[in-house]
């Protein structure tokens, strides 16, 4: 991924997946739990095995904004920026579509194409 | 009761402040220093401990050249605005270890002047933030704390008065300190009525952006003697940090300061009632009540409402933001060590018109990064 200017050899695969529009996170094969963003070991039991499993794509606004001033060239203001539990259990940093989410609303991943970088994981309103 | 200090400081002095156009950085603390020595009854060659931040690479290297000073305990540590909060935690084990006498603590900045305040996170490729935040557009570091904002309210029950409370507090203060950037009566609507820039913070929820810093000192008991103003003793410190990237906080609802409270409140021998000023790091409205939750001056979830009934304000029962705080009076992007120096001004009985009548004990708590990253505490008293 370094030739896309994303330097961290850690997180090819997350990238890799995400141009296929796959969300991957790590599972710890010895205690089951899931984590992101990536490291050679489990923060929750130390083990060192960890596997990239792909994450269902759904989860829960635990807090979110609206940006109301210009930060980068990208996005124009104002746009909702929140963080997600995803049902895995890994909090993200992330966009949601539309102008208008909650603490608690339902979520469903989506994806911002960005020129010669991989897709970027957002997330849409799930109205399920 | 409180414990014996095994360190003081002797003196404590602001840079220039507001907009500081015929100054440079280092000469603004060199200017503090001169005045801070002098409370301390000390000369540039009696330092040999340095502690700075953000005064460049190898900033404590930097500043030392700037001010003839070889140290022989050095640390120009990045806590973000609390640096100043661990340096005094710092220069207090080094003094009663033995490891040097006479500590500088400074800083300054010249934001205001440089319009040099990012607003993006840096575009370093292959970081975790570059990586997993930039690309959002998250406001640095207004998003981070917009995020924390919007949580703590949701859990807790705050409201928008409520923070817009906290402005108001410190306003008031400023108003009785002639070096506050402002100093014109605010109300809780002028508040809300301010642009919203990421919600639920209002501009007049965010600190000021200007020029300024400060110079502290700190010794043992046998150079406070010479000090020519009343030594105040530091009796208790901590410190700790959390995240760095907002997503890997596991609750946006309390601070590291949980941590760094007890452990300085510990040290003190103190309880949060025995607190006659405190001097919170007042970054963004909503710090404040959390810091007052995460110390133990309320119970989770009450802070808004001990807020609202005018307890920070003067003559309240926890006077709070004394110098009229970041939000009213000075915020040169590290505000913790004009945190200190208000502190010192309290216990030393020369605050003026916003002196805290028989003030004994004063807690600096300071914070720094994105939502909460670090933060110390420190117990100062008059010996």
């Amino acid at each position: 991924m370094s030739d896309q200017g994303i330097a961290d050899p850690t997180t090819e695969v997350f990238w890799q997946a995400c141009a296929e529009h796959r969300l991957v996170v790590q599972r710890c094969s010895g205690c089951g739990r899931h984590q992101f963003y990536p490291r050679p070991f489990c923060l929750s039991c130390e083990a060192t095995t960890l596997e990239w499993v792909e994450a269902a794509g759904t989860g829960t606004i635990y807090s979110v904004t609206t940006v109301r001033v210009p930060v980068i060239d990208d996005l124009k203001p104002p746009y909702l920026l929140a963080l997600v539990d995803l049902d895995e259990g890994p909090r993200l940093l992330t966009n949601i579509e539309g102008d208008g989410a909650s603490i608690g609303d339902r979520v469903r991943i989506a994806w911002r194409s960005r020129g010669n970088l991989p897709p970027l994981p957002i997330f849409k309103p799930d109205p399920r | 009761m409180p414990v014996s200090s095994p360190a003081f400081i002797v003196g404590a002095a602001e840079t220039p402040l507001g907009k500081v156009l015929d100054h440079s950085e280092l000469s603004m603390v060199a200017l503090a220093a001169k005045e801070a020595l002098g409370e301390a009854g000390l000369r540039f060659r009696d330092v040999d401990a340095l502690f700075t931040n953000y005064m460049g690479e190898e900033g404590s290297v930097q500043l030392g050249e700037y001010l003839g000073i070889q140290p022989r305990y050095a640390e120009s540590s990045d806590m973000g605005g609390a640096s100043f909060e661990f340096f005094i935690h710092h220069a207090m084990l080094a003094i009663a270890a033995r490891r040097c006498d006479v500590a500088l603590i400074g800083y300054a900045s010249r934001q205001r002047s440089r319009r040099n305040r990012p607003r993006a996170l840096s575009g370093d490729t292959g970081t975790i933030g570059a990586q997993f935040e930039a690309p959002y557009g998250i406001h640095f570091p207004i998003g981070h704390y917009a995020l924390s904002a919007a949580r703590y309210m949701h859990e807790c029950g705050a409201t928008p008065e409520h923070l817009a409370r906290v402005a108001v507090a410190a306003r008031k203060w400023a108003s009785l300190n002639p070096k506050a950037w402002i100093r014109e009566p605010l109300t809780v609507d002028e508040v809300l009525a301010s642009p919203m820039i990421c919600d639920p913070l209002h501009k007049l929820d965010c600190c000021l952006v200007t020029d300024g810093g400060g110079v502290v000192i700190v010794t043992g008991r046998e150079r406070a003697r010479d000090a020519r103003k009343k030594p105040i003793g530091i009796i208790g410190a901590g410190e700790s940090h959390l995240q760095w990237h907002v997503a890997q906080c596991p609750d946006l609802t309390v601070t590291p300061g949980v941590v760094s409270g007890r452990e300085a409140f510990g040290m003190a021998g103190i309880k949060p009632s025995d607190v006659h000023v405190f001097e919170p790091y007042d970054n963004f409205t909503h710090a404040v009540l959390l810091y007052l939750e995460d110390l133990g001056f309320c119970k989770k979830g009450e802070a808004g409402e001990f807020v609202a009934s005018g307890h920070l304000d003067p003559g309240g029962k926890l006077p709070s933001m004394t110098s009229g705080g970041g939000l009213s009076y000075n915020h040169p992007g590290a505000l913790g060590i004009l945190l200190l120096i208000e502190a010192v001004r309290q216990l030393r009985g020369e605050a003026g018109d916003r002196q805290v009548p028989n003030a004994e004990i004063a807690v600096a708590h300071g914070t720094g990064g994105l939502a909460f990253s670090t933060a110390s505490t420190v117990v100062l008293a008059r010996d």
